[in-house]
């Protein structure tokens, strides 16, 4: 299967080995054990039982033995996974952050990603962030996964030996779009990460082609995920569509009280800071957290050039 | 005492109806009868579950939206958690054959409080209907799954408070039936009948009531703080209010793992009653399963750690936990080779309650041993929250429990209705469903292993052909369990009329006739020899 992939890899399979080889002998073992006394005494073959009502011996054997069996797999489970307890200082930091239904990576430097890309052959140590409710990190391939939990700061390290994509999940249920929260982690040679790090044009470009509008806008929705419940075109998802938003007439419930807004510049800065104030018709109340930690009011200015944009390409 | 003694025997207890209609069950506080009253009340809940467990498994059958959206699903996992969990596998074999045969098997007329024993029932009922009514009311049906993990259960805007609301309730229900059934025990056993004279369901009842009683607050106190935390703004769990989601998952769990010992127990004391039956021969090691029942009980409440070995501990505790977990194993497996040991030199008779437990045993087995796996820190840490912690879950509580109740139903079915079902049909059922079960079920070990999650709607193209065969295994299933289902409630009327003592079993109630008169018993039973002497 993953043979190797992770620092993780070797400890945790050789668990898996020890576990499932132990446990497959005795599941064999006493099924044609079983099936086997089932022919041999049957009524045609014995019809006549003979009466055992125990064995001191045996009860004493058969709880020996498998206290033992039990006590060597808990060794290779610990063994397997005390690696995982015992985090390297000098581990490269990379900041993990998810919310509903998106993962995002910021570097040291100041550069974020959607993907996880890490060098190989060196320690990475995430920190665990959580901005709503609780997440899991779980990358299948290098036998690691921690949760992500709002209020704590948890860490969780690990090394990559082979380069290559793998899968990255949200493994703790998180709400409707939970079975999407789904991203990669890229694994790439010392000097091809090396450059991938250096190179900050994808940050850059915030400020190179300002000339365009609402390219700033359009890197924050991006970064925080919003796309992943506000679609730019058209498609209904948790919340309302970004597309020909700006400027539209919505009928929203703000408590309990319908009435009618227009999105202005007000509107979406109470959207994002109060989210479930205004709850637009059609649409759920306490899916969204609020933004008001994370974006400035420069920020916001920047999202509604953007969402202007979107309004005039159609 | 033989089966003839009783030509000139007293009107069955379903002959008995002093009152009209649908009251001589609503107002019965005949044990007999309110076992009945939880069976029906159990199967048409069940109807409800496994619908929408297959629903869940068509969605599956094939990557993206298959035949319903995303909340839905969502709801529908939940929905199915809660009735299975909550309604179906903890009330289980206790309300419906612990009732029904408790206190035949120790020679008792009913149980100590009969009156407390129908007030459990319409408790149970209050608490179905709790739960049953966050699906209707408030602003939408719970998405959260029937664990509730803080925040994100006081985040989303479904109805989860009914919901716990619900459990709560059940939870009355489930504390005043283990009392009731502690003091039966205690109280009310035949003359002769001393504790080491006392057959082994009873003895996983008693196990399982101390359980009940002591374990089941827990809920409580969780719910009174939800309360609490939601209607006065006092953080307990919400990171928001300064609170701590991880001091919920504890408390949850602090319940909810002895729960699971609660499903189990009795269906291991079920199996015990079929095997020597249908082997003709006294039970191995009757002391060492009593022990190691009392063992499971004890030792169940210091695992619950084992669910949360990602949540984010200490190292000392993980490595605790999973020292425990690993030996709470030894007990169970003590029971398996006690159970094979029996069979061992008998006289098999291959009759349907007996294909069922071996099933049972095999089935217990794949669900036990894949607990080592959960058990242990590594592996747990690739496969928690994967598909392979939902395969082991049905193995133990749907392989065990389910096949424990199956062969329950089919080895007392001729005590309670007095009539036999058709016996090649209830085998053709059986195959059936041990075949879809397996089918289901194993695949989404080898799921989990590969690393798909939990709780996933859509998964990847790389997940998609374990899926299909875990798709038609559940159609295979539902197949069998429709045989199964229409052949016994076909019998209950029309089956051949049954002997006091059908299979030859040598417990108190095969003594009396079938279906057994009100007090169960015409003379007071006197024991003198051990439950499964033959």
């Amino acid at each position: 299967m993953y043979q190797g992939i992770s620092n993780y890899s070797e400890g945790v399979d050789t668990a898996f080995m020890v576990i499932l080889g132990i446990s497959f002998a005795f599941l064999i073992g006493l099924t044609v054990t079983m099936i086997y006394f089932v022919i041999r005494y049957n009524k045609k073959r014995h019809p006549k039982a003979t009466q055992i009502k125990g064995s001191t011996a045996l009860e004493i054997v058969w709880t020996v033995v498998p206290t033992i069996l039990v006590l060597v797999m808990f060794y290779f489970g610990w063994s397997g996974w005390r690696p995982m307890h015992d985090i390297p200082e000098d581990a490269m930091k990379v900041k993990s952050i998810a919310r509903m239904w998106k993962f995002s990576f910021e570097y040291e430097n100041g550069k974020t990603s959607e993907k996880l890309y890490i060098p190989k052959g060196e320690p990475v140590v995430l920190d665990l962030i959580s901005r709503d409710v609780i997440h899991s990190l779980y990358i299948p391939a290098f036998r690691v996964k921690e949760d992500m939990v709002p209020g704590r700061t948890k860490q969780m390290w690990f090394q990559a030996n082979k380069t290559g994509s793998f899968d990255l999940f949200c493994a703790e249920y998180c709400g409707l779009r939970h079975s999407y929260m789904t991203t990669t982690v890229e694994v790439l040679p010392q000097e091809e990460f090396k450059s991938w790090i250096a190179d900050t044009t994808g940050v850059a470009t915030a400020e190179g082609e300002e000339a365009k509008p609402g390219t700033a806008g359009k890197q924050i929705i991006e970064r925080l995920g919003c796309v992943s419940c506000h679609s730019l075109d058209g498609t209904k998802l948790v919340g309302p569509t970004f597309k020909n938003l700006w400027g539209k007439t919505e009928m929203v419930t703000t408590d309990g009280d319908e009435r009618q807004i227009t999105v202005d510049k007000e509107y979406i800065k109470r959207s994002i800071y109060q989210p479930n104030v205004d709850i637009v018709e059609g649409y759920r109340e306490g899916q969204m957290v609020s933004y008001k930690e994370e974006l400035s009011d420069a920020d916001i200015d920047a999202i509604v050039e953007f969402l202007k944009t979107i309004d005039e390409e159609e | 005492m033989t089966a003839n003694s009783h030509t000139h025997h007293e009107p069955s207890y379903l002959e008995v109806k002093p009152r009209k209609g649908i009251w001589n069950w609503l107002l019965s506080t005949d044990h007999k009868r309110i076992g009945l009253l939880y069976l029906y009340s159990i199967l048409i809940f069940f109807a409800v579950g496994a619908l929408l467990g297959l629903s869940m498994k068509l969605e599956l059958i094939a990557p993206g939206e298959t035949i319903m959206g995303a909340q839905t699903y969502n709801g529908f996992f939940t929905l199915h958690g809660i009735i299975m969990i909550f309604l179906i596998v903890i009330p289980g074999l206790p309300a419906v054959f612990g009732n029904f045969f408790l206190p035949l098997m120790i020679g008792a007329d009913d149980v100590a409080f009969p009156k407390l024993n129908l007030l459990s029932w319409y408790i149970y009922i209050l608490g179905a209907l709790i739960a049953i009514s966050s699906q209707f009311m408030g602003s939408g049906p719970p998405d959260t799954g029937w664990t509730f993990y803080a925040p994100y259960s006081f985040q989303t805007n479904t109805n989860m408070l009914p919901a716990v609301t619900g459990a709560f309730v059940l939870g009355f229900s489930s504390i005043l039936t283990g009392l009731n059934f502690i003091v039966t025990m205690h109280r009310m056993r035949a003359p002769g009948m001393n504790w080491m004279k006392m057959p082994l369901f009873p003895w996983t009842l008693y196990g399982t009531a101390w359980i009940q009683i002591l374990a089941t607050p827990i809920v409580g106190i969780t719910l009174l703080m939800i309360v609490a935390e939601r209607l006065f703004q006092i953080g307990f769990f919400d990171p928001a209010l300064g609170g701590d989601p991880i001091l919920y998952q504890h408390l949850f769990w602090i319940y909810s793992h002895p729960a699971v010992y609660i499903m189990i127990l009795p269906a291991m004391g079920a199996i015990s009653e079929v095997i020597p039956v249908f082997a003709r021969k006294t039970i191995f090691g009757y002391k060492a399963l009593i022990i190691s029942t009392m063992a499971i009980a004890f030792v169940g409440y210091f695992v619950w750690g084992h669910h949360m070995f990602t949540s984010g501990m200490s190292g000392e505790a993980l490595v605790s936990f999973s020292l425990l977990t690993f030996l709470v194993a030894i007990p169970s497996a003590i029971k398996v080779f006690n159970w094979i040991s029996t069979i061992y030199k008998g006289a098999i008779h291959l009759e349907p309650p007996f294909y069922w437990a071996l099933s049972f045993i095999f089935v217990f087995m794949i669900g036990g041993l894949s607990g080592l796996v959960l058990g242990s820190l590594a592996t747990n840490v690739h496969v928690h929250d994967t598909n392979f912690v939902v395969a082991h879950f049905h193995y133990i509580v749907f392989g065990g429990t389910g096949f424990a109740f199956m062969a329950a139903l089919h080895y007392w079915f001729p005590k309670i209705w007095g009539r036999m079902y058709d016996k090649a049909w209830a085998n053709i059922g059986w195959l059936t469903f041990f075949i879809g079960f397996n089918a289901l079920y194993f695949p989404m070990f080898y799921l989990g292993i590969i690393g798909m999650p939990r709780r996933y709607y859509d998964y990847l193209p790389e997940y998609h052909g374990p899926n299909i065969l875990s798709s038609l295994g559940a159609i295979v299933m539902i197949a069998g369990l429709l045989i199964i289902i229409t052949n016994l409630v076909r019998s209950t009327k029309s089956g051949e009329k049954a002997e006091a003592d059908p299979w030859n079993g040598k417990t108190l109630e095969w003594k009396t006739t079938s279906p057994p008169p009100l007090e169960n018993f015409d003379k007071q039973p006197v024991v003198d020899k051990g439950p499964y002497e033959y």
